[in-house]
């Protein structure tokens, strides 16, 4: 099967514009006839449900948690881009398109990416019609702040919590049409597979978490607005419910998956503490716009670190290696989120990190503090000893970064006033997800995925504020249009009785696998397997890969799969609320999904973006692209258990020319 | 899509009810009050008694008893209406409550402490305006102007008794921390709640529920142990 | 791996349905390390009652960072546990003693009925932001964002009310199970807006009335809410839905 990405021809800037204008249509007598499944309620499947019923669609939503307004969207803190140049500082949609593509390292197709950043000032504009408070300027106009190292101040935000509000915007809406009867919302409900006839998507089945029962429903076109996978590492700072299930149901029902191997590690999460840790806590990116990131410079010190025989305020300033200062003069300690990642991890492996794990960094705030206390000093006129500086200092810091500086302390039980943080990477996005063409339309009709859930926009790495810019933009401006260019030819499908027999067949298959799973009576809890794999993944397939890890992994995860289906332990029963069958059953797919990301990392013999493989990095340690072989998408076609086909869609940069990146 | 239920039926509504009457009721504290200051101005009573044939001969105040005893009622029925939905709307309780730390005791108690102060409420009203009106245990004894009621003497015979002076006092302490919550909570419940303007009520509530029932208690003690030697 | 050594005894809500009567239970906990939060703790527990073959404790989480809003659980008497300002998963067991008798027990209200052990239905809190809580605003409508200023104040007050994550301690810890600061959260959010304007009182009306056929108490202005609350939501909020409430009945 040949991929069609179906960009439209004409220039870069009409595409969009005019594919737009003569995208059929459906006439709003036979919209009331059509019926949409969108599965999720985040950004992507809130705004996609509520702007689909607001044009007449009959549309379901299905999410697994207890409401709508829960979805993982709500947790995004930094901000959204958006090319609305209010700062009159020279942004424009072309210079974010131009900075989306080079921050995915040019692994991104350039017409979706622009159709992005047309649409990101509308987005703004929708959000703030539907009452989302943004933060303002004292003149009543929107604050813009710059995010992610970009050299203009396009993020608009709201406090730390834009994904909170952007997320309760969208939800409201939605709400809206549950209201009106537009929609039909299902919570605590998890969508177990699809339901292909004629090979369209027909509708799906879906789990009643609370009652257990399966449940069989229609669609004319299904939507996975589901997330990402990061959960694949057990640790990460997805929520804890955050699965690939309906996407690898969709993936194993004929839905290519694009790019599985790029993965966003962030640069600044709490590190683990032990044994127990769930997930990991994200602290804002914004951080580094005034911390100082270092390790020791002797081994003996980090011994004595780890050792908690010293403490980081002992270590001499001599001592201490300010390496991101150090490698990237330029950029220092604002380097884009992979290159401080990996750069944290290369001290951390030579034997420099802080903790008793040694699986961390500082983020220093001491310098900051001096420096912002000597302004405040000058700025109130007195002469202030070094104690008054810090008094002051404190204060500046405080006011800025104040709720951050809780969370630590909260999380950590260390003030990170008197004492720097320490940080360490996770996993934090996945860029890789479902291959979807302009449509947003996988390589099943009928069936669409949007926002993290997809591939498309991102490249093989995500700008900081980009991933709700694009969650809002297939669901609000995007999904609209593009699905009438399947819809206008189903006006003629009537709803499609839920007893055809492929409806039947998938809900069986479902219901065995819940009955297989809870027979295995084994020794072992899910989450076992679930930290297992998450080591394997992180190991060797997480900030830093190379090929015979990757062949490791692979044989790894498949003993640990096979041992799985033999020995995993579910207790309780199928009929009723059981969250430990939930579990099983995205530890199941995850199982999967691992194997299919080692082999796509094993595959692309090049580093990009989030995708670091050792072998090919120059010798400085800089990631290594090799345009000639691998400027394609790599979409994988799912054949039997452990064999996927490999299809390549070419990138083709029409508009931009292909250069290093480089942060020196 | 405006709604159609019954602003006086809504939870709100009810609310709005209770803190209008709870107004009502504490601007007439303050003329009660004042009246049973005169007291302490005029030991002899005759200014009291002045004051008290005034208030039940006037035909502005006594078409305000009317209204008085609607807000009483109104404020009573209304909390029972409200205690009952809060009791339906959780009818299992927590094994634990560490309410302690979040609020105020006697903010969680103002249904049984205005049982307590209406208990007293009728206690109060036999004592005095029930006979004054309608003279059942014998009537008040007649004024030094014939058809006038000597107030103050009926009211040296029933402080006579210090069961009832005990009473009279544990009831104020009652209406105080009635007070010292619903003070500040009608205003709330009206909407009026303002950065600038909400401590300044609070501040005055609570001195009002400190001040005005110290005041009342002060009489029947004073009446008991001051005037009755 | 740094697995601590704080003992504890855990009484724990558990209710096999909504049908069945539900009682407390208890678990001696062990090992427990002051770095777990609340949730961590539970897991460790569930992790052990699996390999025991008993059936694990139910109980409500996702993004355990203090922002989904999912999490419950009525700590020792307080929603979310002693300290305020935070939610259950952002609770660290260091804020508990070696030794201490921990008791968890479910939301409790008409309108919070439980569906097992500590997870509760709090979808009313859904019907009552389907009944209002939005401004009816179609996808593409919209004029430019910087159309219509909107002065600082009112956009900080807005946020502040919008900052709610739902997660009904409100309602938990009032005594009167009242959702009066989880719908005056909302309502004040749109009302501090222009662009809530056109809706603002068919809003408060529709939201109060979805409130009241819902089952909530009524608010005694005892203030718990505003100090259970984990993101700070005001009682000022309760006022101005007070306010418009009023105006609304009395004209419009």
């Amino acid at each position: 099967m040949a991929l069609d990405s179906k960009i439209p021809e004409g220039p870069l800037a009409e595409k969009w514009k005019k594919y737009r204008s003569t995208v059929p249509l459906v006439n709003p007598a036979n919209k009331r006839n059509l019926e949409i499944i969108v599965v999720g309620s985040g950004l992507a499947g809130a705004s996609a449900a509520a702007s689909l019923a607001e044009m007449g669609y009959k549309v379901k939503v299905f999410c697994y948690q207890d409401s709508a307004r829960r979805a993982h969207s709500i947790a995004a803190q930094g901000g959204i881009n958006a090319a609305k140049n209010y700062q009159n500082d020279g942004d424009s949609v072309y210079r974010l398109f131009y900075d989306t593509i080079k921050g995915g390292d040019y692994r991104a197709r350039e017409g979706n990416v622009h159709r992005l950043s047309e649409v990101s000032g509308n987005i703004i504009d929708q959000c703030v019609a539907s009452g989302v408070p943004f933060a303002r300027e004292y003149g009543g106009l929107l604050s813009n702040r710059s995010f992610g190292g970009t050299q203009v101040q396009r993020t608009f935000y709201a406090a730390g919590q834009t994904g909170q509000q952007l997320l309760l915007g969208a939800y409201s809406g939605l709400q809206r049409q549950v209201g009106m009867g537009s929609v039909k919302m299902y919570t605590r409900h998890e969508m177990l597979d699809v339901v292909i006839i004629d090979d369209k998507a027909r509708g799906i089945i879906a789990r009643d978490m609370v009652t257990g029962k399966l449940e069989r429903h229609f669609g004319h076109a299904v939507l996975l607005c589901t997330g990402g996978y990061g959960n694949v590492f057990f640790l990460s700072t997805n929520a804890m419910g955050c699965n690939v299930t309906a996407a690898w149901k969709a993936h194993k029902k004929g839905a290519f998956f694009g790019n599985p191997c790029y993965t966003q590690i962030h640069p600044t999460c709490i590190p683990v503490s032990g044994d127990h840790q769930s997930k990991l806590t994200l602290m804002s990116e914004s951080l580094r716009n005034d911390g100082r990131i270092w390790v020791p410079k002797k081994q003996e010190d980090a011994e004595a670190l780890r050792t908690r025989k010293k403490g980081p305020n002992d270590i001499a300033e001599d001592d201490r290696d300010y390496y991101l200062e150090r490698r990237y003069p330029a950029f220092g300690n604002l380097v884009p989120r992979d290159v401080a990642s990996r750069a944290a991890k290369e001290r951390c492996d030579a034997g420099f990190g802080v903790n008793n794990t040694g699986q961390a960094v500082y983020l220093d705030y001491a310098a900051a503090i001096d420096r912002y206390g000597k302004i405040e000093a000058t700025k109130q006129g007195i002469d202030a000893s070094a104690a008054k500086i810090v008094e002051l200092g404190k204060a500046v810091v405080k006011e800025k970064y104040g709720n951050l500086f809780d969370m630590y302390e909260q999380i950590t039980g260390v003030n990170p006033y008197d004492e720097p943080m320490q940080i360490y990477p996770a996993v934090h996005y996945t860029m890789g997800g479902v291959w979807v063409d302009y449509n947003l339309m996988t390589t099943v009709p009928g069936m669409y995925a949007l926002g993290e859930a997809n591939f498309s926009d991102h490249g093989a790495n995500r700008l900081g504020a980009s991933a709700l810019m694009q969650g809002l933009a297939d669901g609000y401006f995007v999904i609209p249009y593009t699905i009438g260019a399947y819809l206008s030819n189903e006006i003629r499908t009537k709803a499609i009785s839920t007893d055809h027999p492929a409806f039947v067949e998938a809900e069986n298959n479902v219901k065995a696998q819940i009955d297989t799973l809870l027979n295995i009576k084994g020794t072992k809890t899910v989450d076992y397997f679930h930290k297992k794999l998450g080591k394997i993944m992180w190991d060797k397939c997480g900030m830093a890969r190379n090929a015979a890890g990757l062949a490791e992994a692979i044989s790894e995860i498949q003993a640990l799969k096979a041992e799985f289906w033999k020995n995993v332990r579910v207790p309780g029963s199928a009929d009723e609320l059981n969250p430990e069958l939930e579990k099983a059953g995205r530890v199941a797919d995850f199982l999967e999904l691992g194997e299919l990301m080692c082999k796509d990392a094993l595959n692309r013999n090049e580093s990009c973006g989030g995708h670091f493989r050792e072998e090919y990095q120059t010798e400085e340690g800089e990631a290594m692209r090799d345009d000639e072989n691998f400027a394609y998408v790599s979409a994988w076609e799912y054949k039997a258990e452990s064999n996927w086909e490999l299809h390549k869609e070419e990138l083709k940069y029409e508009n931009i020319k292909i250069a290093q990146r480089s942060y020196k | 899509m405006s709604s159609s239920s019954s602003f006086f039926t809504s939870s709100l509504g009810r609310k709005f009810v209770m803190g209008i009457t709870g107004i009502f009721l504490i601007t007439f504290l303050i003329v009660h009050v004042g009246v049973n200051a005169m007291v302490f101005l005029d030991s002899s009573g005759e200014l009291f008694n002045t004051a008290a044939h005034f208030m039940g001969t006037n035909w502005l105040i006594r078409s305000m008893e009317f209204v008085l005893f609607a807000g009483i009622i109104l404020h009573i029925v209304q909390s029972v209406v409200l205690t009952r939905a809060n009791k339906a709307a959780r009818p299992e309780g927590y094994a634990v409550s560490g309410s302690n730390v979040n609020s105020k005791w006697y903010s969680r108690s103002m249904g049984l402490l205005g049982t307590l102060i209406l208990m007293f409420l009728i206690i109060h009203l036999c004592h005095f305006w029930v006979e004054a009106r309608f003279g059942i245990w014998g009537g008040i004894p007649e004024g030094t102007v014939a058809g006038t009621h000597d107030m103050f003497a009926q009211m040296k015979i029933i402080f006579s008794n210090p069961i009832i002076v005990a009473v009279y006092v544990l009831a104020m302490i009652s209406l105080s921390y009635h007070l010292m919550h619903g003070f500040q909570s009608a205003f709330q419940s009206l909407g009026l709640n303002h950065y600038k303007y909400t401590p300044a009520i609070k501040a005055i509530g609570i001195w009002y529920s400190i001040i005005v029932p110290v005041l009342f208690a002060l009489m029947p003690l004073y009446v008991h142990f001051v005037i009755n030697k | 791996m740094s697995e601590g050594n704080m003992n504890l005894t855990l009484k724990v809500w558990r209710q096999k349905n909504q049908k069945q009567k539900g009682e407390l239970v208890t678990y001696p906990v062990s090992n427990v390390s002051p770095d777990m939060s609340f949730l961590e703790m539970f897991d460790v527990l569930n992790e052990d009652l699996v390999e025991k073959g008993q059936e694990p404790i139910a109980f409500d989480h996702d993004c355990r960072e203090g922002i989904c809003g999912m999490c419950s659980m009525f700590i020792n008497g307080r929603p979310h546990g002693p300290k305020e300002g935070i939610t259950t998963c952002q609770l660290h067991m260091r804020s508990f003693k070696d030794g201490d008798t921990v008791v968890v027990e479910p939301w409790r209200a008409t309108a919070f009925p439980v569906i097992k052990d500590l997870v509760v239905d709090r979808s009313a809190f859904d019907r009552i932001i389907a009944a209002g809580g939005f401004i009816s605003v179609n996808t593409g409508n919209a004029q430019d964002a910087n159309a219509l200023p909107i002065a600082k104040e009112d956009a900080d007050k807005s946020f502040e009310a919008a900052a709610c994550i739902g997660c009904g301690a409100c309602v938990a810890t009032c005594k009167n199970a009242s959702a009066m600061l989880f719908v005056s959260a909302k309502v004040s959010q749109l009302a501090l807006l222009p662009q809530g304007q056109p809706e603002r009182y068919s809003r408060v009306q529709n939201m109060v009335e979805q409130m009241d056929k819902e089952g909530f108490g009524n608010c005694t202005n005892t203030g718990a809410c505003e100090v259970e609350c984990p993101k700070g939501i005001s009682l000022e909020n309760i006022a101005r839905m007070n306010r418009d409430y009023l105006v609304a009945k009395a004209a419009h």
